[in-house]
């Protein structure tokens, strides 16, 4: 038992990508179709007033909305910002200003990007027309940004259109990727140094007496900071386990394999691993096992048999 | 409204919040403000009736991480609790409502946010609109200065006034041990035009809680209870281009539904995370220059994310605990541009 100072904190790249699949509804499907075919729609409210991008519902009324209409492609900066340094993915890599556009014929603004040289070429009120991106496949980066249009008086032509396109758009893939800088703090650090050493260190809970595996810092149930370090194990006993008969996708175990908790010697609660080095079928709860360390030592990548008798049931019934 | 039960803020904890505290897991952070409200009432966690938290997923990068945090309030044997995926100002919206209704006699509230660990500008371009907006990764800056070009377009402010906010909530920040940019400090350069670094509020980690009681059991854990005299929230419309941008009509509505106006306040600590916020917020509010906004500094001085609104409902409370203010107004935002309002309204007894 040692109560060691915390080691350099350790940081590794975490990256969460998601390609969420979202479906349109019959506004959205029609506006974002439109996009693509260089045909911008709104929806009018019962008010009489035109939103731009449409939605489904008022935002005043809560009235269901369905009846589009098309507007131009030109329209009014109704506010800006001078973005100097454009961030991934943002509609364009070279210094622009976000814009607020209220489209001639709408009575509401769309957030885009207007591509101008410099913060003094951009005002509230000037006029912009939809620069269009080469390739549109439905959706809101089919308008490739905005530029500006100094020339040509207002077109507040608003026709009806029934939002009916040949090949509609009815979802979108609303891809993100988000990086991150993971630090498991100081508990799973210690943890972590540990196993690289081929040791299993838990911590024990100053007010239940319980040795957590792995450690997070704090007693769930005493609700205060577990900071003594116990090494537990190596050994440990199956609590009990189950029998996987399905593949994982890029899983190199073959099936069927058992997973159990294993109950490692001096641990408060047992801990997830596979077992191996006998036949599925042979594993049982009681079974004594030992870790075999992954090939570059830094986990344990299975449990082994080590040839202890089986524990007495007694030992083990409170890690269940 | 007035609600059948008396509920006070009686406890109020906060950590230091720091640009970056890789040593500390999101529990390990947490921790010692739980110890913080439990040691300053005695309470113990299996005498808390509620517990509610707010943080967020993007932040952590995991799914389901306040679960790890709630390691540091001792959940067993099962206690009630809930989560929301917001400020902390509303999970203490929420516990309010739990004991207004008479399922608890006290709560405990806490909240946190590492940003640390990831962009934070890029972060919040996931709670966007997913159509429309998200594709274009508009950042948290770049939103704020589409409002803060509106206010100075429409008169309300202009860049000299907003460094005036800047460097007046900085200042007083130097009384707040906790703060994180403590001392005025020069605008510097456009972030996103109009607003310099001086107008946005620094990235950081930290966390905070409270703990609420009811009635007799307020008086008995704190010897001048921050009584929530009124509690409501609102919320604009979704998209932005419906909206005009220099006005809080929720933040107005809320203030009503809070009874606000009733009587004028001494103290407000506003959640403004950026200096043209506070344009909005006090105009939205009627505040004039007899009310002290954000004697703590502010978000501009310290913005951990998810716990920020929860700080300014514990601040205007420890103020009333500690007598320097009777009648305080506490806000918190959640979302693009002021989007998302909530307004309490906390009072002192009259002291003998």
């Amino acid at each position: 038992m040692t109560s060691a100072p915390a080691p350099d904190t350790l940081r590794a790249p975490l990256v969460v990508e998601f390609p969420f699949t979202r479906s349109l509804g019959p506004v959205q499907s029609a506006f974002l179709t439109g996009l693509r075919e260089r045909t911008v729609l709104g929806v009018r409210t019962e008010g009489g007033r035109v939103l731009v991008p449409p939605v489904e519902y008022d935002p005043e009324t809560a009235a269901e909305l369905r009846e589009l209409v098309e507007i131009g492609a030109t329209g009014t900066v109704t506010t800006w910002a001078w973005n100097p340094e454009p961030r991934p993915g943002q509609p364009l890599s070279t210094p622009f200003a976000w814009v607020l556009v209220r489209l001639d014929g709408a009575d509401t603004a769309l957030l885009h990007a207007l591509d101008a040289p410099g913060p003094d070429a951009v005002r509230t009120g000037m006029r912009v027309r939809i620069r269009w991106a080469a390739e549109r496949a439905g959706a809101i980066t089919d308008i490739a940004c905005f530029e500006p249009s100094e020339s040509g008086e207002a077109v507040t032509d608003v026709r009806e259109h029934d939002g009916a396109f040949d090949d509609p758009v009815t979802g979108i893939v609303a891809a993100a990727r988000l990086d991150y800088t993971y630090s498991p703090g100081r508990a799973q650090t210690r943890y972590l140094r540990a196993l690289a050493d081929n040791r299993t260190v838990g911590e024990r809970c100053p007010s239940c007496t319980k040795v957590y595996v792995p450690p997070r810092g704090a007693c769930p149930t005493c609700g205060v900071a577990t900071t003594e370090q116990v090494e537990v194990g190596p050994r440990g006993t199956v609590t009990t386990y189950c029998i996987v008969n399905i593949k994982a996708r890029g899983l190199d175990i073959e099936v069927p394999y058992v997973y159990a908790h294993i109950a490692l010697d001096g641990a408060g609660l047992a801990l997830h691993g596979r077992i191996g080095g006998i036949p599925y079928d042979q594993v049982r709860m009681g079974l004594r096992v030992e870790p075999v360390w992954s090939e570059d030592g830094r986990y344990p990548d299975h449990y082994r048999p080590c040839g202890e008798p089986d524990a007495d049931y007694d030992t083990y019934k409170e890690l269940l | 409204m007035t609600p059948d039960r008396e509920v006070a803020i009686v406890a109020f904890a906060q950590t230091d919040h720091l640009r970056t505290t890789d040593e500390f897991s999101e529990v390990e952070m947490v921790m010692p403000v739980l110890h913080e409200v439990l040691r300053q009432t005695g309470l113990k966690t299996s005498d808390i009736g509620f517990t509610c938290s707010g943080s967020s997923d993007y932040l952590a990068g995991r799914a389901f991480s306040f679960t790890m945090a709630l390691d540091g309030v001792g959940a067993w044997p099962p206690i009630s609790e809930s989560h929301v995926e917001m400020d902390g100002a509303w999970a203490l919206y929420e516990a309010w409502v739990k004991l207004l209704t008479g399922e608890a006699d006290t709560a405990l509230v806490y909240a946190y946010g590492k940003s640390s660990p990831g962009s934070v500008r890029d972060v919040l371009t996931r709670q966007l609109d997913p159509y429309y907006l998200a594709p274009l990764w508009p950042d948290s800056v770049a939103l704020a200065a589409l409002q803060a070009q509106a206010l100075i377009d429409a008169g309300h402010t202009d860049e000299p006034a907003l460094a005036t906010i800047a460097t007046r909530s900085r200042e007083d920040a130097s009384a707040n041990p906790h703060a994180q940019l403590p001392g005025a400090r020069p605008q510097g350069e456009y972030i996103v035009g109009p607003l310099r670094t001086g107008d946005c509020p620094p990235v950081g980690d930290g966390a905070a809680a409270v703990i609420l009681a009811v009635g007799d059991k307020a008086r008995e854990l704190c010897d001048r209870p921050a009584w929530i005299r009124g509690m409501d929230h609102r919320i604009e419309p979704h998209a932005l281009g419906v909206r005009d941008l220099t006005d809080s009509p929720s933040t107005r509505l809320a203030a009503e539904r809070a009874g606000a106006f009733e009587r004028p306040v001494d103290t407000a600590e506003l959640h403004a995370p950026f200096s043209s916020q506070e344009v909005v917020l006090r105009r939205a509010l009627d505040l004039d220059d007899r009310v002290r906004v954000n004697p703590s500094g502010g978000a501009l001085a310290a913005n951990p994310m998810m716990a920020a609104g929860l700080v300014r409902l514990g601040e205007a409370a420890a103020r009333i605990h500690r007598g320097a203010s009777d009648r305080a107004l506490a806000h918190a935002t959640s979302g693009p541009c002021l989007q998302q309002n909530l307004v309490a309204v906390l009072e002192g007894e009259n002291r003998a």
